[in-house]
């Protein structure tokens, strides 16, 4: 599967992640079959997920509140499946602005937004957000206006967490397929907010 | 199952304490204080997970929600701004 013209030697992961995924099919614990099964649904999540979720959200107030009440109860409701996951869901709102950073390591709502970008999973992000939120905010070409609370999440332990963001300006009677295609990723991790007709 | 020991909205203070494992409690929250904004659920412990086993009885986790100000005495921004930190309850005594 490697491309001989860009070779380069595995590092110690790599060769970790090889030589354990080599003796759990050589002992048959696992086969190959199971092993690209994985890594494909893995590759399937996608933040259409997630933005799914939010645009029902908006056009919904029943659902909405279920989802703040017991975010995976009400995923259950849409046919997302997220097993060990205890999603919250954090709403902006005219006041408050929420932003989702693990500190420790790299927790982020996979079975929503799938894999998390690299920059989720930097040193520079992760030490800076609970720090100096509103700089790191800016970077992203985000400026919360100062009297905006700013809410930073730091999943440390058993939950994960997604952004309720705001329903743009101008969508007054969209489809919700038409609102969910405004939503992105940055927007439910918090470090962009979904624009509008009129943005 | 542990019983939970505090009531959203009571003041708590996490413990100002360096134990070698693996630790869901991130450095800089340790010896502050901060507000229960809900109690999570209860969940094994990890740093009884991470040495292989059971974790139980389950122990309530809390987020515990902490005016920026009072972290960082420094913090430019909104003194209104706030961090969220989820807490195991053995982390936490009344404050």
């Amino acid at each position: 599967m490697s491309d001989q013209g860009n070779y380069r030697p595995l590092n110690y992961f790599q060769l970790m992640e090889v030589s354990l995924r080599e003796l759990l099919v050589e002992k048959g614990i696992l086969t190959d079959e199971q092993v690209n099964a994985a890594v494909e649904d893995m590759r399937a999540r996608t933040p259409e997920r997630g933005a799914k979720v939010v645009a029902r959200a908006w056009v919904d107030d029943g659902f909405k509140k279920r989802l703040l009440e017991n975010g995976t109860r009400a995923c259950e409701e849409l046919g997302l499946d997220v097993p060990a996951l205890k999603l919250l869901a954090v709403e902006n709102t005219a006041e408050v602005h929420n932003a989702i950073v693990c500190t420790l390591c790299s927790c982020y709502p996979r079975m929503l937004l799938g894999i998390p970008p690299e920059w989720y999973k930097s040193r520079n992000y992760r030490s800076r957000m609970v720090r100096e939120p509103r700089a790191v905010l800016a970077e992203f070409g985000l400026r919360i206006p100062e009297q905006m609370q700013i809410r930073v999440h730091d999943s440390t332990a058993d939950m994960r967490y997604i952004v309720l963001p705001r329903r743009p300006a101008g969508t007054e009677g969209w489809s919700e397929e038409r609102l969910a295609a405004l939503v992105n990723r940055d927007c439910m991790i918090g470090v962009a907010v979904p624009k509008g007709p009129s943005d | 199952m542990v019983e939970a020991k505090f009531k959203p909205g009571e003041r708590v203070k996490v413990m100002k304490a360096y134990p070698l494992g693996h630790v869901r409690t991130p450095y800089y929250i340790r010896g502050c204080t901060g507000t229960v904004e809900r109690i999570c659920g209860a969940f094994p412990n990890p740093e009884e997970l991470a040495q292989m086993r059971d974790g139980l009885p389950a122990l309530p986790l809390y987020r515990v929600r902490f005016r920026q100000k009072d972290v960082w005495p420094d913090y430019a921004g909104n003194g209104e701004d706030v961090l969220e930190v989820e807490i195991f309850q053995h982390w936490l005594e009344s404050a």
